[in-house]
């Protein structure tokens, strides 16, 4: 088995005539947690959602877990079962209770049968926290909830890498502390992590690697202590200063 | 003279239910009350549509629209895949049939399949097929549209959601998208019920036997029997016991969904 996980390389993307990965270079280890930082349009969910190939890259290659997605005869289906992806606005199915999001796929894709389904989808709702709300309908879920019950949802297909799109940009405040803890408790399970995420903190204290993207390219990459802590580019130092004293950031 | 707002309202509302009370008091001095309780509420003619009424053209009206409404939800679906297809022939092949039976009287579908079908092909179907065919097409094109505006209300992070878990694009329709596409479009879809119940009147056109009369046939067999418009009135009132449940049913569909996508706004905001 391979100790390189994702590995992206030479990746772009193009919407219509705008360009937004113009060549991206990426790899991430086994057990790795990787954080992508940068301003919004600098390209990072593009990325991430190139991974799984919610979007198709226009050149480049991705391979995850010894598989080549972009290669054209790839089932694509078959490469996302490894792939787990937790998203912005949480995305659980509205029509499912929460036990059924965690083991309809696990049925309907991995064929288990409905016992095993539900044992792991409840061993996962125990890891987030949340498996009193077993029997519970999406909507009647705060923001935070329903976005552990996702991630438990992702968990459940048992995947080689995690993917987070910006999971706590659209929650309350107060409830981003709760999905970071579960993300936190993840890698140091030794989950292997791709993060798009705008919590430095986070970054900082989890991430074994940060990138830092604007314009489609990564401007810097390294330690988290170094490209938050010490960055090198004036790009980078001019984002993080905004983003860490918006209140000063024309300063 | 200026009136305060007040005043206006009270002289407004009094001029209204002074027009109310005349109207009233003429029809009471004017109409001919023993003629109209003769034609409309005839008790003996009233006797001689019981049971059948109720046994008889109350059961076919549903048998009739509810094998009619199966065969259009069946044909809706396909054609709102169509529709929805990268296939560019199927699109317009769906756009072609939909704007034809939309566009058509449902009276030009049941001639057509009554006496058109049977000369010009030898085909004979019985009346329960006729009537399924005739109100399926008719209402597959209606439903058809009413689906497809579902399926696309469904959010595309659904989707997304359902094919980031291994779904192929077949099972994500299946499990995610018409699950929900069909909470959506419930109270629509009730709507059409309603329309193929009364579209389904059309039938007596093509000559029933007795056993296979539904409302609209047996109220006129029963006018012609009894010289009464009795039995076109208590036809009429069969039909709201299927139509009013329905359109309540309908409304509180509508506002159960709009109350869920409140709560969904709440909880995301």
């Amino acid at each position: 088995m391979s100790d390189v996980i994702v590995e992206v390389s030479g990746l772009h993307k193009s919407f219509g005539r705008l360009d937004v990965l113009k060549g991206i270079d990426l790899s991430v280890a086994r057990g790795e947690v990787v954080c992508i930082i940068g301003p919004s349009g600098s390209g990072k969910s593009t990325l991430l959602r190139c991974v799984n190939l919610l979007e198709e890259p226009n050149a480049g290659t991705v391979v995850v877990n010894g598989f080549e997605l972009t290669d054209p005869d790839a089932d694509i289906d078959k490469a996302r079962r490894t792939i787990g992806m937790v998203f912005q606005g949480f995305n659980l199915f509205g029509h499912l209770s929460v036990l059924d999001n965690l083991t309809v796929a696990q049925r309907k894709v991995l064929k288990r049968s409905a016992a095993e389904s539900e044992a792991i989808a409840r061993e996962n709702l125990r890891k987030v926290g949340l498996e009193e709300k077993a029997r519970s309908m999406p909507v009647q879920l705060s923001g935070g909830q329903q976005q552990r019950v996702a991630i438990a949802r992702a968990l459940s297909m048992q995947p080689a890498v995690m993917l987070f799109d910006e999971p706590t940009s659209a929650l309350d405040p107060e409830l981003v502390g709760d999905v970071l803890a579960v993300m936190r408790q993840l890698a140091e399970e030794g989950m292997t992590m791709l993060v798009v995420t705008h919590e430095m903190q986070f970054a900082r204290e989890v991430a074994d690697k940060v990138l830092f993207m604007d314009g489609g390219v990564v401007v810097e990459e390294g330690p988290a202590a170094k490209v938050i802590g010490a960055p090198e580019h004036e790009r980078t130092q001019t984002f993080l200063h905004r983003v860490l004293n918006p209140v000063h950031a024309n300063e | 003279m200026a009136m305060s707002r007040r005043q206006r309202a009270q002289t407004f509302r009094g001029v209204q239910y002074a027009i109310l009370v005349l109207v009233v008091v003429l029809l009471a001095v004017f109409a001919d009350w023993g003629q109209i309780r003769h034609a409309f509420f005839n008790v003996d003619a009233a006797s001689t549509q019981f049971p059948e009424v109720f046994s008889t053209a109350l059961v076919n009206t549903i048998i009739y629209t509810v094998l009619g409404f199966a065969l259009g939800l069946a044909l809706g679906l396909v054609l709102a895949l169509m529709k929805l297809s990268s296939v560019a022939p199927y699109r317009w092949l769906a756009t072609i049939y939909i704007e034809f039976f939309r566009g058509i009287p449902a009276l030009l579908v049941f001639i057509a399949l009554g006496y058109g079908v049977p000369l010009a092909f030898n085909l004979r179907f019985d009346i329960y097929s006729t009537a399924a065919i005739a109100l399926g097409l008719v209402g597959s094109a209606y439903i058809a549209e009413t689906l497809r505006a579902g399926i696309q209300a469904v959010p595309p992070g659904q989707i997304e959601a359902a094919r980031s878990l291994g779904m192929s694009q077949t099972r994500t329709m299946l499990t995610v998208v018409i699950p929900q596409a069909f909470r959506i479009i419930l109270p629509p879809l009730t709507n059409e019920l309603i329309l193929l119940t009364k579209d389904s009147s059309l039938i007596y056109l093509l000559g029933l036997v007795r056993d296979e009369y539904e409302l609209a046939k047996f109220g006129r067999e029963g006018l012609n029997a009894t010289g009464s418009l009795t039995p076109i009135l208590l036809a009429g009132l069969c039909y709201l016991i299927i139509t009013v449940p329905l359109g309540y049913l309908s409304r509180y569909l509508e506002r159960r969904t709009g109350r869920k996508q409140d709560e969904g706004l709440k909880v995301t905001a």
